[in-house]
């Protein structure tokens, strides 16, 4: 019924020759990215490598400086581009969680649908309930962020964004900020997304998960796209030295 | 051995305590004794406790300072009304970024700086006398009506500047998320920021609030009959101070627990604070 081969698949997102600096440091020396529908790109590199700046310019919370970004055919780089509409079609999440500390982990959920989306309260909260008890959240809806572990909190952040149901998720490094034995539950929520389809671009350091879990893995390096391609050959059988390099620090570093 | 331990600690810090309370006890006594000792064998004393401290005029002249010191409460609960309001646009003037908001920023700045550099008392009588004077149609002139003007216009400028701090230790993380989800700029500062902000700036606030109610006696130079004004008729007709005693003393009652609850507030907020950073 649905078409299958190679028409099927559409661009979900592209990124042409985007530079980003700020003030004399250039962060993002010519970024090229095809994203597919459906497709898990994992970011990987260095610190400042620039792997977050890359997250935030598509999101349209960085102006860029030169380049092209284009979602679902719609470039919205472009000026005159009404940035709130297209942002609520772009769902991120933060390594720091980022949840509005005042609001109940409910309200955090609601806040996007029910003012963006102009869903109503009893529409918005249904959603997120179900979002919620989706992600093992159903007992914390009424809780303050404050409360909940880490792990909580950034799975509570994930559910933030997927209320929107944006077309895209960036995802950046998200378990960077949690203790080690709270990243399994974080991780094993974007294994869920990834197999019900959600096209996700994931900045991280973990490299067994991005093995794992990858469509095409890109390493980042000094603001260009150094090397992507499908994690067993990036991962296993880099072929670019600056890629073989990082990952021998990683290793190094016991975290591969 | 381990059981033996905290019975001793106790009794030794129970010790210490009493031993701290009777020493703040005793020099507490010597000082304000000292003090008494000073005032009272001051040549001028016998004056002064006829002039001021009369007993007899502070009871006949309570019930009637007490009376118009309603005015005052009217004064700085009106004034309270409007300036937190008017604070919060001004503080929200100020933060608009880009080119295109610059004469709201710099009307805004110029608001702040002219009201935050003029005395208070000059501000209440620029317009309190000159404006009533250039007889327009129209506009009142009404005293109270000026001085409810004076002193919002005095209080929201440092209002807002209490607000635009409280506004600014908000992390920009917090708008990133906002923006991130397609809150537009003004959804975010309403639902996202200035919720927080407001929550953090309450104990300065309150501390503004308690300023602005001293200075209410400050319009009864343009002609409001308030509490102070009520003091000045009754020394005038009595040739005694002790009428003003008494203004102090309601204007004691009413702002220590004031500032009780403002201390309260910023100790609860820093007791918050600190239990969300050890996390």
């Amino acid at each position: 019924m649905t078409a299958t081969g190679p028409a099927a698949v559409r661009e979900a997102l592209e990124i042409e020759g985007l530079h980003k600096s700020f003030g004399s440091l250039e962060v993002l020396r010519g970024i090229d990215l095809v994203v597919d529908e459906h497709e898990v790109i994992c970011l990987i590199g260095a610190s400042g490598s620039g792997k977050s700046t890359l997250l935030r310019c598509i999101n349209l919370l960085e102006p860029i400086d030169a380049g092209r970004i284009v979602l679902a055919g719609q470039e919205i780089s472009a000026d005159g581009v009404d940035i709130d509409r297209i942002r609520r079609r772009i769902g991120i999440v933060f390594q720091a969680y980022n949840l509005f500390p005042h609001m109940s982990v409910l309200d955090n959920v609601t806040l996007g649908p029910r003012r963006v989306l102009k869903v109503s309260r009893a529409q918005a909260e249904a959603d997120a309930d179900e979002l919620l008890a989706r992600f093992g959240l159903a007992d914390k809806r009424n809780e303050v962020p404050d409360r909940l572990s880490g792990g909580q909190q950034q799975r509570v952040a994930i559910v933030r964004a997927l209320a929107m149901k944006p077309d895209i998720l960036l995802l950046d490094e998200v378990t960077s900020a949690l203790d080690p034995e709270l990243v399994a539950e974080v991780l094993n929520v974007i294994r869920e997304l990834a197999a019900s389809g959600m096209t996700m671009i994931i900045a991280t350091h973990e490299m067994s998960f991005a093995r794992d879990i990858a469509d095409r893995v890109c390493f980042l390096d000094a603001g260009t796209v150094c090397e992507i391609g499908p994690p067993g050959q990036v991962l296993s059988e880099p072929r670019e030295p600056r890629t073989r390099q990082f990952l021998q620090r990683v290793l190094e570093a016991g975290r591969l | 051995m381990t059981s033996v331990g905290p019975p001793i600690v106790r009794r030794r810090r129970s010790r210490i305590s009493w031993r701290a309370t009777a020493i703040a006890l005793a020099s507490t006594v010597v000082v304000a004794g000292g003090l008494a000792w000073v005032v009272v064998n001051a040549p001028g004393w016998a004056e002064v406790q006829t002039d001021f401290l009369n007993g007899p005029i502070f009871w006949a002249s309570l019930p009637g300072l007490i009376a118009a010191f309603g005015k005052n409460v009217e004064l700085f609960l009106i004034a309270e009304l409007l300036i937190l309001p008017l604070g919060l646009v001004i503080a929200v003037m100020r933060g608009l970024p880009g080119p295109v908001f610059f004469p709201v920023r710099l009307l805004a700045t110029v608001y702040v700086d002219i009201f935050r550099a003029l005395p208070g008392i000059l501000v209440i009588f620029i317009l309190g006398f000159g404006i009533p004077g250039l007889a327009i149609d129209g506009i009142p002139n009404d005293p109270f009506f000026w001085a409810i003007v004076a002193l919002t216009f005095i209080y929201a400028a440092y209002v807002s500047e209490v607000y635009r701090a409280g506004i600014e230790s908000i992390h920009p993380s917090q708008d990133a998320a906002a923006r991130s989800l397609g809150l537009t700029r003004f959804q975010s500062l309403r639902h996202v920021v200035l919720p927080q902000a407001v929550r953090r700036v309450v104990p300065p606030l309150l501390n503004d609030f308690i300023g602005l109610q001293k200075d209410t006696v400050l319009v009864s130079f343009i002609g409001v009959v308030e509490i102070f004004r009520t003091a000045q008729i009754k020394e005038a007709a009595l040739f005694n101070f002790t009428p003003y005693l008494a203004v102090a003393l309601v204007f004691i009652v009413l702002t220590i627990p004031l500032a009780r609850l403002t201390d309260w507030l910023v100790a609860r907020d820093k007791r918050q604070r600190t239990a969300g950073s050890a996390r």
